[in-house]
């Protein structure tokens, strides 16, 4: 069976849908003669041309207010800011303009826009070039947050995003691009649901990205310790789809909700405190694997100790399930 | 400079659409604004308009000369001072009021207010509360503009010449060959505090020219002196030929917000601007133009009457009902 590189999911969906709908643009820093500064992105300029494939300034701020401006007037655009870390300068025009633009309008418009965005630290990137910024949004009505863990949803959730008619803001994760993985199914796959990529009886280990990897090795390796962790991608940090996690937990009865990111203003919390809300009764545990309090560190040592790794997670469930490891 | 442009808005005067009579028209909508604005402030000491409102009287002959050079589906941004630019491209009084009131037949059924009107109808991309915004709004508006055979005009204050909007939207402009408007209405304020004490440079207009922006600085006043700018920058945008900064001095009467008495402005001043009033130099204009003071006193009665209907209309419309407009946070 071929497989997908996650990268290539990522350019194949682009180009795609710039083919299949001609009102879609994309445009951003290096991302049309260069192919992108994580090559996900070769081949678009040549093939589609400078009117649909285009390089910017350096100027975030304007690249998304350019795209709300084009979005609400005929266009879907679909962005590049670099890397997440960059979010910071162009919030206004995201926050103030394409997410209020549906409701304040009184839905005379919405605004189809993509914000695609290399995210999460593992690369030795340093503490501005490594942060998750899907947090960030996560309290801002009108905008979806979704990412994947694997080729063949980055494909599908990507196709979603740039044929909803909201703002989507897309999260890749940098440790993920050159993961392969089983070619898609389906064409698209929905913006705000969960998947169960693993079943398991004893406890639910929710995580995103990057963290959904670690948490199926740690999963395998619980295996072997006698612990059937089901583990949930919850793949859209807004909608937050806490009903699948909530049928896990049925099941279950114990949420390990892991995060890279601070435990204090995640979605890993915000998580915990809806499916305690909705589903107290059926809890017998509930805690969060979250990062250090700290930057991202450069150091590969402090860096990796940083990070909650697929060590960290299984030590973590063998903890609260007071069970020790086999090996 | 501008005299060069009076002379030949004059030259124009037997072309269609630069006679008397249509200039009467855009005098018009000036009135309709000052009416607007002072029906506005009414309703808000009578507490009937709520949070906060940015008036622009005094300021009526920028949006009216610009949006005259507009094409009807063309693009125009605005700013939380932004019921002129509104009026200017054609939303309707009455619909306006019942947003200003909060009314379910406001043009955005209540859920903007004062600062953040939308009126996609008319070509009015929106107004927005965050200095600058506009700016980007219509450098976006244009990328689509390009391909539509459009144009976009962004409305924006002395303010947002020192946002990172302006110089990042400027340069983007400019590089993409867009077909965009730039008109800063420099009213000298920037809330409370002078535009000199804070601006680098002197001038705003000059900055298009680290860009290699072509750029007027216009006596924003003056009616035709503004449409004549605005032609020469709509037919540049419209022609490939790039953007247009337009640095359109002005004055408004008001403070900057309700709250706010202007006293942070000297006496003389004042004095000096409310002498230049744009709708009395409209007026003295048309006269000179050989219109009768019986024509302008029958415009100024038919606008006096279309407002006063708008405000009774507005006031007269059911507030939005809780129950029924929950809203929804996503299409589809």
């Amino acid at each position: 069976m071929s497989e997908l590189e996650f990268r290539k999911a990522i350019r194949d969906a682009l180009d795609e849908e710039i083919e299949r709908d001609p009102s879609v643009v994309f445009f951003g820093e290096d991302v049309a003669a260069p192919g992108g500064v994580f090559m996900t992105t070769p081949g678009l300029h040549e093939k589609h041309g400078q009117e649909r494939v285009f390089d910017t300034p350096i100027s975030e701020l304007a690249m998304a207010g350019a795209a709300f401006g084009a979005a609400v007037t005929g266009l879907r655009p679909v962005i590049e800011i670099m890397f997440g870390d960059f979010m910071a300068l162009p919030m206004d025009s995201l926050v103030n303009q394409s997410a209020k633009y549906w409701y304040v309008s009184n839905e005379q418009a919405s605004v189809p826009l993509v914000v695609r965005s290399a995210v999460g630290a593992g690369g030795r990137f340093g503490a501005m070039h490594s942060q998750i910024h899907g947090t960030w949004f996560q309290g801002i009505p009108g905008i979806k947050i979704v990412g994947p863990s694997n080729p063949a949803d980055a494909k599908g959730l990507l196709k979603s995003a740039i044929r909803d008619d909201n703002p989507v803001i897309f999260l890749e994760h940098k440790r993920l691009y050159s993961v392969k993985g089983p070619e898609p199914t389906e064409e698209t796959v929905p913006l705000g649901r969960a998947a169960v990529v693993r079943e398991g009886g004893d406890v639910t280990i929710v995580s995103a990205l990057r963290g959904v990897r670690d948490a199926l090795e740690a999963a395998e390796e619980l295996a072997g310790d006698g612990i059937e962790a089901e583990v949930v991608d919850i793949r859209s940090l807004r909608p937050l789809d806490h009903e699948t996690v909530l049928r896990s937990v049925a099941k279950t009865n114990r949420l390990m909700v892991v995060e890279e990111g601070t435990r204090v203003g995640g979605w890993a919390g915000n998580l915990l405190g809806i499916v305690a809300a909705e589903g107290l009764d059926e809890l017998d545990d509930a805690w969060i694997v979250a990062t250090e309090d700290t930057p991202a560190p450069y150091s590969p040592t402090l860096e990796d100790d940083w990070l909650p790794g697929a060590a960290e997670i299984a030590a973590a469930v063998r903890e609260r399930l007071g069970v020790a490891a086999r090996s | 400079m501008a005299g060069t442009q009076t002379e030949r808005a004059r030259d124009r005067q037997d072309q269609p659409g630069e006679s008397p009579a249509e200039y009467l028209e855009r005098y018009g909508r000036m009135r309709l604004i000052r009416r607007f604005e002072e029906e506005i402030q009414r309703l808000f000491l009578k507490g009937e308009v709520h949070g906060t409102t940015h008036l622009s009287a005094g300021q009526e002959a920028v949006p009216v000369g610009i949006c005259s050079a507009l094409e009807p589906d063309d693009y125009v941004t605005g700013t939380y001072r932004g019921h002129g630019h509104a009026l200017a491209k054609g939303t309707d009084p009455e619909a306006l009021a019942a947003e200003m009131l909060g009314r379910v037949t406001g043009v955005c059924g209540g859920r903007a207010g004062s600062m953040n009107v939308v009126d996609l109808e008319h070509g009015l991309v929106g107004c927005f509360g965050i200095v600058g915004g506009s700016i980007a709004a219509a450098t976006g508006a244009a990328i689509s503009a390009q391909r539509q055979g459009r144009v976009a005009v962004a409305f924006f204050g002395d303010g947002a010449s020192n946002q990172g909007y302006f110089h990042e939207c400027l340069n983007w402009a400019q590089v993409f060959d867009l077909p965009v408007v730039y008109v800063c209405e420099n009213n000298f304020y920037g809330e409370f505090t002078p535009m000199a004490s804070v601006t680098a440079g002197g001038e705003i207009g000059i900055r298009a020219a680290s860009f290699g922006m072509q750029s007027q600085v216009v006596d924003g006043n003056d009616l035709w002196a503004v449409r004549e700018a605005a032609l020469d920058a709509v037919t540049r945008a419209r022609g490939g030929d790039g953007p247009t900064l337009l640095e359109c001095q002005t004055y408004r009467h008001y403070g900057h917000s309700k709250s706010d008495p202007g006293k942070y402005r000297p006496p003389d001043e004042v004095e000096s601007w409310l002498a230049r009033d744009p709708l009395d130099l409209a007026r003295a204009r048309l006269l000179d133009l050989g219109l009768g003071e019986d024509e302008l006193a029958a415009k100024d009665a038919e606008i006096d009457s279309h407002m006063d209907r708008a405000v009774e209309g507005a006031r007269a419309a059911p507030y939005p009902d809780p129950a029924e407009d929950r809203g929804s946070e996503f299409k589809g």
